[in-house]
């Protein structure tokens, strides 16, 4: 009688040798540049696939059971939310303008980023960076689901919430996101990395990811907070391959520099004109306030962005082109796209509101050289016609930026008393600009900007032709969604249901 | 071709001028005067009266603001494309020279209630 043999049992390395980069075969019926059209056209040398490293090393059955675990306990917290009416803990219904924000805007781009890294698992040759950017891509659409739901609790009692995925297509301000992802997911996958990998998932994720989640956790939002701590672990790979894929290019070939540089300058000044609305939410939307817009920009860009920068100069890489206009908008931006915001609110499908007194009395101390000086006046305006029982309201639609499709309502770098026009005529026809850095982003590629669906210059084509009323229909936007947080039923029916479970 | 592609790449732009049934767009910015955040977009007709879209269109956006009712409209000072300019309210659109999507501005020297004078 044989003794039965144990199988032997693998060890960590011999796992992940065995079921990621020994999955990977050499193709012998079809060439190379069939299977892999994409990874040449961009002028990136790859000349050893191998050397990509992967610091993880995770293999999809410890990845999958290390996600179950998360989903597990963070849909019991999500239930537990919502059984115990868990939206009656935030301070008050003007924090949900921030998510509203955040779901409107954000959301749809975790799903732009699954879908981005799955084409580029595709489309890369080397069956490392293969496997992590597949990884990613669950990991992206994991978190668009868990922010859905984060954010279900309130779409059942609150405005705003439930047509994000129309609105991310067809409204004004969700065209600022979407276009940052349209660009990355129609540009190479190399290019695509530098993007999404590491100018926004390296350099950039702080200022997005800690404004909200500390937003939440100041506010009372238990369920983005949830959200948060579920896809922190996520987001630290997230950093990592992001850093790995910019070593791995540099390495590999130094024509490689150039390109790359190219790609940070673009990525870093689009990167820092979409967090402008991240800035207005630091700023103005949040009840009980983590930080200022300054604040952040301070911890997260100059000093983590300094000290990578210096970690990168022996790689021959430079700070990216535009950073001193960035640090001078820094003080200016958060009030102008408030300001913007709060005079078109009857087109946005979240509430603005003045700032209060105590407000105005923190904006100032954190803004000592700009608030008082540039931006009350016009709050004191709209404070103003709020008293006189009147409504600040801009009807006028605004000149959008060609590039990063902002209202161009940005100044002059060294002027703040005069808004930033720039134009260029390419093929006969003009395009306008908010800043110098989105005229060159567009001077680089102007084949593809040319394209660009800007929503204000569209709403005057077929089939709307400038009516507005048929706009509000075809972006889902019904007027109480809309509009002054003062006069909104999220405010009163958060005030009477709170009422409702307090002795006060 | 600037743009790095893998083959040809080459299309329309979206908002080219035939697009707009006979129409165009037009941008106006009122110098230093930013309680409205952004310079507006117009629409309008090449053969349609600058006046009337003056009238029709800017005016009424510009009235919000406290120093619209002190505006003296002859001391304007118009620029297009950078250029000083000087419109003719009486001639249309494209006897002005304004061309699908131009911007012109104009300052209101003296005028400035809600943002310090320029430079400042």
């Amino acid at each position: 009688m044989d003794i039965k043999k144990t199988p032997k049992k693998l060890n960590v390395k011999e796992k992940y040798r065995l079921m990621t980069r020994d999955l990977a075969w050499e193709p012998s019926y079809r060439d190379e540049k069939e299977i892999y059209p994409y990874v040449d056209y961009e002028g990136i040398k790859v000349h050893d696939w191998s050397k990509w490293e992967d610091p993880f090393r995770l293999t999809m059955d410890a990845y999958w059971k290390y996600q179950a675990e998360k989903e597990r306990k963070y849909y019991a917290i999500i239930d537990a939310h919502a059984q115990n009416n868990g939206h009656l803990n935030v301070t008050d219904a003007r924090y949900l303008t921030a998510i509203k924000l955040f779901l409107q805007g954000i959301s749809p781009g975790e799903y732009a980023a699954h879908r981005g890294f799955a084409r580029v698992g595709r489309e890369f040759a080397g069956v490392g960076p293969q496997v992590a950017c597949q990884m990613q891509s669950i990991d992206e659409i994991r978190h668009a689901q868990t922010q859905v739901h984060a954010m279900s609790n309130y779409n059942k009692f609150y405005n705003g919430f439930k047509d994000f995925a129309n609105q991310r297509d067809r409204i004004w301000y969700t065209s600022v996101p979407r276009s940052f992802f349209d660009d990355a997911m129609s540009a190479g996958p190399f290019e695509f990395l530098i993007a999404i990998g590491f100018s926004f998932e390296y350099v950039l994720t702080n200022l997005l990811f800690v404004p909200f989640m500390s937003g939440a956790a100041y506010n009372g939002d238990m369920a983005t907070c949830t959200f948060g701590f579920s896809a922190q672990s996520d987001e630290a790979r997230h950093m990592t391959l992001g850093l790995e894929c910019i070593k791995f290019m540099l390495e590999q070939d130094p024509d490689n520099i150039p390109i790359v540089q190219k790609w940070i300058d673009k990525w870093f000044w689009r990167g820092c004109r979409l967090l402008t609305l991240v800035a207005a939410m630091m700023d103005y939307m949040l009840p009980k306030r983590v930080m200022s817009w300054r604040e952040a920009w301070n911890i997260y860009g100059v000093e983590n962005g300094n000290a990578l920068f210096r970690d990168l100069a022996r790689y021959g890489i430079k700070p990216p082109m535009h950073w001193d206009d960035v640090e001078k908008s820094i003080d200016h931006t958060s009030h102008q796209i408030m300001l913007g915001l709060y005079q078109w609110k009857f087109g946005t499908a979240f509430h603005s509101w003045t700032p209060t007194a105590s407000d105005i009395e923190w904006l100032k101390e954190k803004y000592p050289t700009t608030f008082e000086k540039y931006y009350l006046p016009r709050w004191e305006y709209a404070i103003a016609q709020k008293e006189a029982g009147g409504e600040y309201n801009n009807f006028g639609l605004p000149k959008l930026c060609q590039t990063c499709q902002l209202p161009c309502l940005f100044t002059e770098p060294d002027d703040p008393t005069q808004l930033a026009h720039r134009e260029t005529e390419y093929e006969g026809e003009k395009y306008h600009f908010c800043s110098d850095g989105c005229q060159h982003v567009f001077e680089q590629e102007p084949e593809k900007y040319v394209q660009a669906w800007l929503p204000m210059p569209a709403l005057m084509q077929e089939p709307l032709k400038g009516d507005l009323a048929a706009w509000m229909e075809w972006v889902s936007l019904e007027p109480t969604a809309a509009g002054e947080y003062a006069n909104s039923e999220d405010k009163a029916n958060f005030e009477k249901w709170r009422k409702q479970v307090s002795t006060d | 071709m600037a743009v790095v592609a893998n083959g040809e790449y080459k299309f329309p732009s979206r908002d080219r001028v035939e697009n707009y049934y006979g129409h165009q767009l037009l941008f106006a910015c009122w110098d230093h005067h930013m309680l409205m955040a952004a310079p507006f977009m117009l629409f309008g007709a090449p053969d349609q009266k600058l006046g009337d879209i003056i009238e029709q269109q800017l005016k009424p956006l510009m009235q919000p603001d406290p120093d619209f009712d002190n505006i003296d409209w002859d001391a304007i000072e118009w620029t297009k494309s950078g250029e000083p300019w000087t419109p003719d309210f009486n001639k249309t659109v494209k006897e002005n020279g304004l061309v699908h999507k131009e911007q012109f501005r104009f300052k209101t020297p003296g005028l400035s209630t809600l943002v310090p004078p320029q430079g400042e």
